[in-house]
């Protein structure tokens, strides 16, 4: 029973009681459907993380890809009646080693030509008798500007008949199409993923008004700021964010490295190689992961500062 | 600051400030011709017409649905009027912006017939929560609340969670929250509606209190016996939507 109120005046202020709470958040935790979230989250940032580890392994791999074989010409010495091939390939080989920007221009042997129709005519044929022409693998110069084809060209079939040289130029610009097609997609993906999540937040963050109706109003009436009570709710979401985005990030480093292992592993096999030959190695570099963490910090950041605008957008409109 | 309001509202000896009735002294609110309905229903309010002077003590009375709460509530500014004019603390309610209005909030106390604790927070956090939304450091106010607190014998129940409380308990945390930014105005809706006579007459006693030491207060309550303790104060009777005052 409380005693009069004249004799509760005495100052009275002893030491503070040891476990008082003071700390509790205004909105309650077990308001916001907390585990949700963070389970769509991390299965969103999973998916985006993997789409943009996809889109680098790729275009890295097709990035060195074309840096080798841009780096290559092929020229093709057809056999023409009457004249000596092996003396004819020699010839253009030496044109084309004259040119400065050449490091090396070298003739296929007839042994090496029949190994490279192997898989189509068989072994032990005598490919003497048959007009198989002859290629000369050039390799430019590292760092070095490409030499001025057009003349090169106009050179090689002023001396030697039956001869063509390729530059890889169509298959190279096919190949970046592909490349730069992959990525195209996956950034419709990646975006496609970040705004479902995006809706998620929302939807969960309007929840998470809804249910807190009454403790929204009770705080403008002791006189919160509206951008007061956003912050309150900064606080969950950016925890619910940085934990859901933590996750998913987590999952997609873990599965790449899993990825880079067992392709390591699989490397030592024979088809491995053709594989590695296509893909690269699957291993992400280190700046992968960074991405990839970064992913995951950012869509932790955003979900906080998403529903914090939210909330004061609505919280605005209210009055 | 804690000892500063114990000391304003128990030192007996202060004088208390007549009403002015010059025109000249900023009126804390002011009603003209104000007139409410909720939605397509009937005129709840009609042509209500008053005056509440800095330092004064009201009872606004009338029988249950006669619109007290309602009254409190434009002037809380959590409802517009549908026609009329109001002014709080001599800004006209219409021109003022989001921010104006926190302002105004701040300047006033408000002891809701529900009391509107938060359930998840203890009792000391439930008064402190005034200054905390103000953005001050816990550390600067713990002793104040803490011996205000103690003041309205609450000093054993602050970890308690308000589900805990006693009616009467509740009822003297949601005065506290009120009190505790030292208000220049004070709304109580019925707050001896949940306590027994003895306990009753102990808060009004808090609210003439908190009255001499120069708070304007307004007590909506039907409670004619509570009203006889007081025979001087002024009273705002609510009938049939019209407003009659008994100075
Ligand atoms: N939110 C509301 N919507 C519609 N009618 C309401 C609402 N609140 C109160 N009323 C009506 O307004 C009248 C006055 O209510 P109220 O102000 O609570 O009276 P009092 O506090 O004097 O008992 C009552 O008839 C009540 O039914
Ligand atoms: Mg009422």
């Amino acid at each position: 029973m409380m005693t009069e109120t004249a004799d509760t005046l005495e100052p009275s202020v002893e030491a503070l009681p040891a476990r008082l709470k003071r700390d509790m958040p205004l909105v309650p935790a077990s308001s916001i459907a907390g585990r949700a979230l963070i389970i769509v989250i991390a299965i969103m940032t999973f998916l985006a993380a993997l789409t943009a580890g996809a889109a680098m392994l790729i275009a890295g791999a097709s990035q060195g890809w074309r840096e080798s074989v841009s780096r290559e010409i092929t020229v093709q010495v057809r056999p023409t009646p009457g004249r000596d091939l092996e003396a004819e390939a020699q010839k253009a080989a030496d044109i084309v080693g004259a040119v400065p920007e050449v490091a090396e221009a070298r003739v296929f042997t007839k042994a090496e030509s029949e190994h490279l129709l192997e898989p189509w005519l068989g072994t032990g044929l005598d490919l003497g008798e048959l007009p198989v022409p002859r290629l000369i693998v050039v390799k430019l110069k590292e760092g070095a500007p490409p030499p001025d084809l057009p003349a090169l060209r106009k050179a090689l079939v002023d001396k030697v008949p039956g001869v063509s040289l390729d530059d890889h130029r169509q298959w190279l610009a096919r190949l970046g199409v592909m490349a730069n097609t992959i990525v195209v997609v996956a950034a419709v993906i990646f975006a496609l993923v970040i705004i479902a999540m995006a809706f998620a937040v929302a939807f969960a963050t309007r929840g998470a008004m809804a249910g807190n109706r009454e403790i929204i109003d009770v705080l403008h009436f002791v006189g919160a700021e509206d951008r007061y009570i956003a912050s309150e709710f900064r606080r969950h979401f950016l925890r619910l964010g940085l934990e859901g985005g933590g996750l998913g990030a987590a999952l997609a480093i873990a599965t790449f490295m899993l990825a880079g292992a067992v392709s390591s592993w699989w490397a030592a096999t024979p088809s491995g190689d053709q594989l590695e030959a296509l893909f690269g190695s699957f291993l992400l570099n280190w700046r992968g992961y960074a991405v990839i963490a970064f992913i995951g910090a950012s869509i932790g950041m955003v979900t906080g500062s998403m529903s914090r605008a939210i909330v004061f957008r609505h919280l605005h409109n209210l009055s | 600051m804690a000892s500063q309001i114990v000391d304003l509202i128990g030192s007996a000896d202060r004088s208390m400030v007549p009403p002015q009735l010059s025109a000249k002294v900023p009126q804390v609110v002011r009603f003209e011709n104000v007139g409410l309905r909720y939605g397509m229903g009937a005129e709840i309010l009609r042509d209500i017409t008053f005056a509440i002077e800095p330092q004064s003590f009201q009872f606004l009375t009338g029988p249950s649905g006669a619109g007290k709460t309602t009254l409190l509530r434009l002037i809380l500014l959590a409802l517009k009027p549908t026609r009329g004019f109001i002014k709080l603390f001599e800004r006209d309610v219409t021109t003022l912006r989001k921010g104006e209005i926190t302002a105004i909030r701040r300047r006033i106390g408000v002891v809701f017939q529900d009391f509107r604790l938060l359930d998840h927070l203890t009792t000391y956090e439930n008064v402190a929560l005034p200054l905390r939304v103000m953005g001050r450091g816990e550390t600067t106010y713990r002793a104040e609340v803490v011996e205000l607190l103690r003041w309205v014998g609450l000093g054993e129940r602050m970890h308690v969670l308000p589900p805990v409380l006693s009616g009467g308990e509740k009822q003297r945390a949601a005065i506290a929250r009120a009190l505790i930014v030292r208000p220049e105005l004070l709304l109580a809706d019925e707050p001896t509606g949940n306590v027994d006579p003895h306990l009753a007459r102990r808060l009004l006693r808090l609210f003439i209190e908190l009255h001499k030491s120069g708070t304007s207060v307004v007590i909506a309550t039907h409670d004619l016996g509570l009203m006889d303790q007081f025979e001087g104060a002024r009273r705002l009777v609510l009938g049939d939507g019209r407003l009659h005052i008994y100075d």
